[in-house]
């Protein structure tokens, strides 16, 4: 199983990490920490695989995006690194061309669509276009609800409650 | 109102404007994070839900990437939770997810919100939920949520049940009893032809089967078939992953399998797949060679292939096969070398272990060189890598693959001399360890060592003053082999030791203590009266022949003659003369008068104790060296009575001493120690007892420090010594009743001593030894029998007595899910004996029944092979009473209290466990009866 996923930016700010399995926040930021100095330091034409603390951890480097998730000894690199990929051409299907920005501010639709992909650590929907459309139409859901909150007149009804 | 207004909530900072604000870093992050942070904390409080939401998801904004508690939202994320509208729930769940861990308080409050969505008729919201429960489940929500996600297990919603499926993984881990429920539907789900589905189910089925494989051979056939109709390599995947964990335990199973997976092998086009394959193969079919050999072709594709990621893989698969199939790295030897020159440290490191795969005692010497030039030319890092697996690899079990030990403390020697060696902490470990464990290589040692000394460029780095502090000690305490003590003496005492810290000067003072001793007693007590004897033989041809003694002096040829010491023979090749002993002298006086102000107290006391004797001796040495030939008797005795006394302190042998071997000792309460030994004495009256001089706790160290004058009458042969030992042990046979209860005779006492006790034999017979002698035992030698070139004793100790073998308890928790989950799959097996005949392949054939059939089948077979076995038979009806109140179990599990039944769960999977055993047993008749003993241990 996965362990966690993380985005990385080069210069080392986290974009988004998901925890399959229990750290605490502490432990979160040690990782954080170790693994970013291990893999922003590698070279572009080194594998893709980093042992660390026992497990091994797959990243991919997407512009200026490390992706990394973290498995055990016995999981499939490859596997993982399909994963990855596929979870960047979800990504790229939703935004349209996705760049680091997208993700930046929409960070919790990046979260949604992991969710669609990945569920408990393990993969979940091999098919890009039902991630898509499931993604969609829970937005449509979202959407709906706030243009009711967001009018002003609903404001102004609250507010003389 | 204590929350926040109107305009609060109308003007409220989105979570957009707080990325926006954190990036354009106006008044800096920290500051920005705390006033954001601050607003939230107004915000969340708000009874207006869009306002508290918008607050939550600023919040799990800032603690997911920015790392800050939230933990003070927990209930406010409940409620928002509780909000009727999704875009509210989706953030409250990830909010959930994201924050809470089973000590959260307020975890009890959201069962019943996780039922509500879980029974909505709106997938997301029921997705929603799954997606949480597999987060923060624990014990209570498992059991609670149950039937939920029982009931979701057969959605007609694909996009649900497969979500369903996953989850369940994580409610069979924290409720173990789900099992009882779910399973059934799981193992159906198996069947489906939804390969989203299919994908989801073999994916628990394979974490599952990394746990407790056993449990799940019964599912083999259904496994079987998704192995062969799979087009997805998703699916083939963990399929595989599940048959490698099987097929160890089954070799029917995998005569079976290796033919499709090597199938796979040869036409799939995805790598993942084929390294999945491969992997399988090498992990666990490694018996068929056809199978291995298609493999490692495979790898080598994957070796010499552009990608670094596949060449990582193959050598990470190669190193896999290494441990059975030693060829294929051979095979692929070249790769493997080059790799270790790769760009990326990993690859190298991958190569590097696989390197020492191949090292066995008849190529140690040349990979070695390999190795070490490869560090010579390496970073650092790796350099250091390289050396350490070298240093680890050779010591590995007390040395096992060094038969050319002098090879090797060279070696050692030479590692410590390239520019990046870090690892000298190791080899000062190995390079004292080697010297006492092997008396043969000892003049090699002070001959690394002395080179090691008299360089004085390496005193300038600190890396190796570690392996200085050694090479001073072993050229100290095995100063009788080298060939130039006065060498050793300058390289010990030059001014560039003042580098060193000062507990490594210590041991050089100490050390250069030693060598004084040795050559004034070479000088005067002994004389010329050295005969190079057998010792000499280990060293180079033609040192023998140099040895020349101006012997001036005849002042106690007598009692040079005396002292018979074992090990004292000499080659110098540079004479001792008194010329050289008075310079010697002054040069002590020289360099180390200025170190009586030292501030470290163990280089002030030792150099104390060397100008201590340097005054006692020097006036005397004088004395002698005007007086010529015609001193006086008696002064010349006295000096050379210290002498010698100093001498016989100094050269008591060193021997390793085990880690146990004090806790042998160990007294009984209200022993008086004294009493029963003169007993012992009496006893032992007629045998010739040891001496009582030979009880001695002299450990190494007291002697290190020149402290203890221990008794010369130590130094027996080590033949005699044994001699004498058995001569005691079986004395002590006869006499048990007067001997000491040892701290070993439990070992005597004890029928079933510890398999793994290589020292057993040795310990039994040293029983009485231990008695009197602790380190006796470390005399006895052992030596490897068949080595081409005899290979030196090494002195092994019994630390191998503390490895036993701990008996593997599995988690409890893990136990029961097993255990669980064995109830449900051989709870089925009604099917009536006589189908039992038919074999695997048929099996395969008939799924539905085959399934039942494959567990049916050992069971059966036990049946027949232990029905004359009383005691298994016994058993039988014990596993059949077990069955009745499986059968039983459920109708009573709602009335019973709910400990009661965890109770009961594990008396039955202990019952399993049983059952398992006797199926075992079933396959390998003969050890029945030498097991029956066993089990009820086992069932305790």
């Amino acid at each position: 199983m996965i362990h966690f996923v993380l985005l990385i930016s080069r210069q080392g700010k986290v974009r988004l990490t998901k925890w399959y399995s229990t750290y605490s926040q502490k432990e979160r930021t040690k990782v954080i920490r170790e693994l970013s100095g291990v893999i922003l330091t590698r070279g572009p034409k080194l594998c893709n695989f980093v042992e660390w603390r026992g497990l091994k951890v797959v990243y991919k480097r997407y512009a200026s995006l490390y992706f990394c998730m973290c498995i055990d000894p016995d999981g499939n690199e490859l596997e993982i690194l399909e994963i990855i990929h596929h979870y960047v051409e979800v990504l790229d299907r939703y935004f349209g061309s996705v760049c680091e920005l997208d993700l930046i501010y929409n960070f919790h639709k990046a979260y949604y669509i992991l969710d669609e992909i990945l569920i408990s650590g393990e993969l979940q929907e091999p098919g890009k276009r039902t991630i898509v459309r499931a993604v969609a139409a829970q937005d449509s859901l979202v959407e709906t609800v706030k243009e009711q909150t967001g009018s002003i007149s609903t404001i102004i009804a609250q507010a003389s409650k | 109102m204590s929350g926040p207004s109107l305009m609060d909530s109308l003007f409220q900072r989105s979570l957009e404007d707080i990325i926006k604000g954190l990036r354009q870093q106006l008044i800096g992050e920290q500051a920005f994070i705390s006033k954001a942070l601050e607003e939230i904390r107004k915000e969340i409080k708000s009874t207006d839900l869009s306002t508290k939401s918008t607050a939550l998801l600023k919040l799990s904004y800032l603690s997911n990437l920015h790392f800050h508690d939230m933990s003070f939202a927990a209930f406010h994320a409940l409620e928002v939770l509780s909000s009727p509208r999704f875009s509210h729930k989706k953030i409250a769940y990830h909010a959930i997810s994201l924050s809470f861990h089973d000590s959260t308080p307020v975890l009890l409050l959201i069962t019943n919100h996780l039922r509500k969505d879980l029974n909505s008729t709106n997938e997301f919201e029921v997705s929603l939920s799954l997606q949480c429960l597999s987060r923060i489940a624990n014990v209570d929500l498992a059991r609670d949520l149950t039937p939920e996600v029982f009931a979701l297990l057969s959605s007609n919603k694909l996009y649900l049940r497969k979500r369903a499926v996953a989850v369940v993984l994580r409610v069979f881990e924290k409720y173990p009893d789900s099992v009882r429920v779910c399973f059934k539907r799981l193992v159906e789900n198996l069947e489906n032809s939804d390969p989203q589905i299919l994908s989801a189910v073999v994916g628990v089925f394979s974490e599952l089967a990394c746990k407790d494989p056993r449990s799940y051979l019964p599912l083999a056939p259904e496994f079987y078939k998704i192995l062969v109709d799979s087009k997805n390599n998703w699916i083939s995947i963990k399929v595989l992953k599940i048959f490698s964990k099987l097929a160890p335990l089954e070799p029917r199973l995998a005569k079976r399998v290796v033919e499709p997976i090597c199938d796979l092998l040869r036409n799939t086009a995805a790598k993942s797949l084929l390294f999945e394959c491969i992997r399988t193969v090498v992990t666990s079919l490694s018996e068929y060679e056809s199978a291995v050999r298609l493999a490692v072709g495979k790898v080598r594709e994957f070796l010499v292939d552009e990608d670094p990621n596949l060449k990582y893989l193959g050598l990470q698969a190669l190193r896999i096969v290494a441990e059975k199939h030693l060829w294929a790295v051979s095979e692929n030897k070249e790769v493997v070398i080059k790799s270790l020159s790769d760009a990326d440290p990993n690859i190298k490191i991958e190569s590097l272990r696989l390197v020492m795969a191949m090292v066995s005692e008849h190529n140690v010497s040349e990979i070695s060189r390999v190795l070490v030039n490869y560090a010579l030319k390496s970073d650092p890092v790796f350099c250091n890598e390289i050396l350490g697996s070298i240093l680890s690899t050779c010591s590995r079990n007390l040395y096992e693959i060094i038969v050319d030990f002098d090879w090797y403390v060279s070696l050692l020697g030479e590692m410590s001399r390239i520019p990046h060696c870090q690892m000298g902490e190791e080899i000062e470990n190995q390079l004292i360890d080697i010297g006492l464990r092997v008396k043969d290589v000892r003049p090699e040692l002070v001959r690394v060592a002395r080179d090691l000394l008299i360089d004085p460029a390496l005193l300038g780095n600190s890396f190796l003053h570690s392996v200085l502090s050694a090479a001073a000690w072993a050229s100290g305490e095995y100063v009788e082999f080298s060939r130039n003590p006065l060498e050793l003496m300058e390289a010990l005492l030059q001014p560039r030791t003042s580098l060193l810290p000062s507990s490594i000067r210590a041991v050089y003072i100490q050390s250069a203590f030693k060598v004084l001793v040795f050559c004034l007693h070479t000088c005067f007590v002994q004389g010329g009266s050295i005969v190079p004897s057998a010792s000499l033989n280990n060293l180079p041809a033609g040192v023998s022949a140099s040895v020349s003694y101006e012997s001036f002096d005849e002042i106690s040829v007598e009692n040079g003659a005396d002292v018979t010491v074992v090990h004292g023979q000499t080659c110098a090749s540079a004479p001792i003369t008194k010329e050289s002993i008075v310079n010697l002298l002054n040069l002590v006086e020289l360099a180390l008068g200025p170190l009586l102000g030292s501030h470290d107290v163990e280089v002030q006391e030792r150099v104390r104790n060397l100008l201590g004797f340097v005054d006692l001796t020097k006036p005397e040495v004088l004395n002698s060296a005007v007086q010529e030939k015609d001193d006086s008797e008696g002064k010349g005795v006295e000096t050379s009575k210290v002498i010698k006394l100093m001498h016989d302190a100094f050269s008591k042998e060193l021997g390793p001493v085990s880690l146990s071997a004090q806790g042998k000792v160990s007294l009984p309460d209200g022993l008086v120690l004294k009493e029963n030994l003169g007993d012992l004495e009496m006893v032992c009256g007629d045998l010739e007892p040891p001496s009582s001089n030979t009880f001695s706790f002299g450990s190494s160290y007291e002697e290190k420090d020149g402290l203890s004058f221990s008794n010369p009458q130590i130094k027996e042969d080590s033949e005699q010594t044994n001699e004498s030992t058995s001569l005691l042990a079986e004395h002590r046979k006869r006499h048990g009743l007067y001997y000491l209860p040892s701290g070993k005779s439990e070992l005597v006492s004890n029928d079933y001593p510890p398999a793994n006790d290589p020292t057993l034999q040795g310990d039994i017979d040293d029983n009485a030894d231990n008695l009197v002698k602790i380190t006796a035992e470390s005399l006895v030698p052992k030596r490897k029998p068949n080595h081409g070139k005899p290979r030196p004793v090494v002195v092994k100790l019994d630390e191998v007595d503390e490895k036993h073998v701990a008996m593997k308890k599995p988690e409890s928790r893990d136990d029961s899910l097993s255990g669980a989950v064995r109830d449900v799959l051989f709870g089925c097996e009604d099917v009536p004996p006589t189908l039992s005949q038919s074999n695997l392949s048929n099996k395969l054939s008939s799924k539905r029944k085959g399934k039942e059939k494959q567990h049916t089948d050992p069971h059966v077979e036990s049946k027949e092979n232990v029905i004359d076995d009383g005691n298994s038979s016994l058993r039988r009806k014990d596993r059949s009473h077990g069955k009745e109140r499986r059968h039983r179990s459920p109708r009573k599990k709602n009335v019973e209290e709910r400990k009661e039944t965890n109770q009961k769960e594990k008396e039955k999977s202990r019952r399993h466990h049983a059952r398992h055993k006797s199926r075992q047993r079933a396959e390998e008749p003969l050890k029945v009866s030498a097991q029956t003993p066993v089990i009820p241990d086992f069932l305790l």
